[in-house]
């Protein structure tokens, strides 16, 4: 009995490193294979379409609807120390900083990474992946590189929308339903944001944007045969990609972080 | 002529503990045509993923032309041939006639024009209209991406080609013409052919040697008069399942 114990925890160990290791190899095979020609700049524009154009109403809603609860939450905490004029300022840092990268790549993450583990998967178990292989085609130049690169390109221009979107939610709630002057609203969000808001931002997108990339290619990449591992990959590839969005969000504020 | 052009030795693959073939020594001359013939779940598939580098194998060794495959020498090999999957394996995303001149879509040789001409040429060659070149795999039926797919495998005029049960799952009509198109494709092109089927019709009309897949090794392997003539019972079996 205890011996099965031991057994299956040293599994799950094993495993455990085993796929860790698996993914740095793979992670590398990508950078060293995509940098070198032939460059498929055609697969690159049509991912950033797929990946990037098709996620603006995703993101622009979420972020719309999240600046509008900010603004709501923020007077009612302010309003309990005379302090509800803050809202536009934090509304907007808020936003930059913390969620619209955060929540972006989440519903990014949603999207995309599944969509690519689906996709990289089927072609997998329709040996559709061999057949590139045999037509002198490297999956990894030809499929991968150009998602990774699209997510991470895509991922800063859209939270760059989702926060400004999400500032405009705040306007408009904090106009509509707290009294607050619009000319007013929007000077004191500029008044209090620095660069560095913006930076660690960007800074926040572009990872999460690889994540999002690696995770869904990486899981379509070794789905198992059959439409069942196709399934797992796709699962896989959203829990993985949004654990670690959120778990490296954690780490680069921290890291970002200036007291 | 280099004889054997394709030539394996001791290839032996399993997966964890599922062994699928041990010690597997095949080989074909140059212009020759080898059907290789076994059960469903023989591992048919597998070996043949293996000689053209799909699959590593876990022991063995594959030569071409007189040289260990490894290396440019690979590279080689890897452009000299074309390949029909099991299951067509035409790319999804691709409208037929980019799947049939895919490769050389990101070579500078041909123009987008010159590659829809190639390809249709090719659909004449299969016996496909014209009217698919603009479709799309999902569009078509199982029998007739067997056939882009295999226009696909010989839009290169390739030195070697490989079919992986290419009249499984066709009538009977439609499986006598693609047996005769690879026949003379192979012909035409005086390419060397492995085919892995379970066609009788089909392999008397493109094989010159014939090798039984069976547990995991070659069992008989000969010309294809003497297979007709052999009285192995897996082959008797093979050529008229009844009369055992
Ligand atoms: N990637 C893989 N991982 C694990 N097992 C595999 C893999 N590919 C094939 N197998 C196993 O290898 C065995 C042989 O499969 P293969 O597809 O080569 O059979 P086959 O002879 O081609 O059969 P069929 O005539 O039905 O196509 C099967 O038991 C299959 O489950
Ligand atoms: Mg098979």
């Amino acid at each position: 009995m205890i011996l099965r114990w031991f057994f299956q925890i040293g599994t799950l160990f094993f495993n455990f490193f085993f796929s860790v290791g698996n993914l740095v190899v793979f992670i590398a095979k990508i950078l060293t294979s995509g940098f070198i020609p032939p460059f498929y700049l055609k697969e690159v524009t049509t991912q950033l379409y797929k990946i990037g154009y098709t996620s603006l109403p995703v993101v622009g809603l979420t972020a719309f609807f999240t600046g509008g609860a900010l603004a709501l939450q923020i007077f009612e905490g302010g309003s309990r120390f005379n302090a509800e004029s803050v809202v536009p300022s934090i509304v907007a840092i808020g936003m930059i900083r913390e969620l619209g990268p955060v929540l972006g790549g989440l519903m990014v993450a949603g999207r995309v990474s599944a969509a690519m583990a689906a996709e990289i998967g089927t072609m997998k178990v329709t040996e559709q992946l061999d057949a590139l292989t045999t037509l002198s085609t490297d999956p990894i130049k030809y499929l991968v590189f150009p998602r990774i690169i699209a997510s991470i390109v895509s991922l800063p221009i859209l939270v760059l929308v989702g926060n400004t979107i999400g500032v405009m939610g705040g306007l408009f709630v904090g106009v509509t339903r707290l009294n607050f002057n619009s000319n007013s609203y929007l000077l004191n969000t500029i008044e209090y944001l620095t660069f560095d808001d913006f930076l660690s931002s960007l800074i926040k997108a572009t990872i999460f944007g690889f994540i999002i990339g690696v995770m869904g290619c990486y899981n379509g990449f070794f789905s198992n045969r059959g439409a069942e591992g196709v399934g797992r990959a796709t699962t896989a590839a959203v829990v993985s990609s949004s654990i670690l969005i959120l778990a490296s969000n954690y780490f680069l504020t921290e890291l970002l972080f200036k007291p | 002529m280099i004889n054997p052009i394709l030539q394996t030795t001791g290839l032996s693959k399993r997966f964890i503990t599922n062994e699928i073939f041990e010690g597997i020594d095949i080989s074909i001359n140059d212009g020759k045509s080898l059907a290789i013939i076994g059960g469903s779940g023989q591992g048919k598939s597998v070996l043949l993923k293996c000689i053209v580098g799909l699959i590593k194998p876990d022991s063995g060794e594959i030569f071409y032309e007189g040289s260990l495959l490894r290396g440019k020498h690979k590279q080689k090999f890897m452009n000299s041939f074309g390949i029909v999957f099991q299951g067509a394996a035409l790319f999804d995303s691709l409208p037929i006639w980019e799947n049939i001149s895919f490769k050389f879509k990101y070579s500078k040789s041909h123009s987008a024009k010159e590659r829809r001409q190639l390809a249709a040429e090719k659909l004449d060659l299969v016996g496909l209209p014209r009217s698919s070149l603009d479709l799309y795999p999902s569009e078509l039926s199982g029998g007739m991406q067997k056939r882009v797919g295999i226009a696909r495998a010989i839009a290169t005029k390739p030195k070697n080609l490989f079919f992986d049960e290419p009249t499984a799952g066709l009538d009977p009509i439609m499986a006598n013409t693609i047996s005769t198109l690879i026949r003379e494709v192979i012909q035409e092109l005086g390419s060397t052919a492995i085919t892995i089927s379970h066609d009788l019709n089909s392999i008397r009309k493109i094989a010159d040697d014939v090798a039984l897949l069976h547990k995991g090794r070659i069992e008989w392997n000969g010309p294809i008069k003497a297979f007709e003539k052999s009285t192995n019972t897996n082959i008797k079996e093979f050529i008229s399942p009844d009369s055992t």
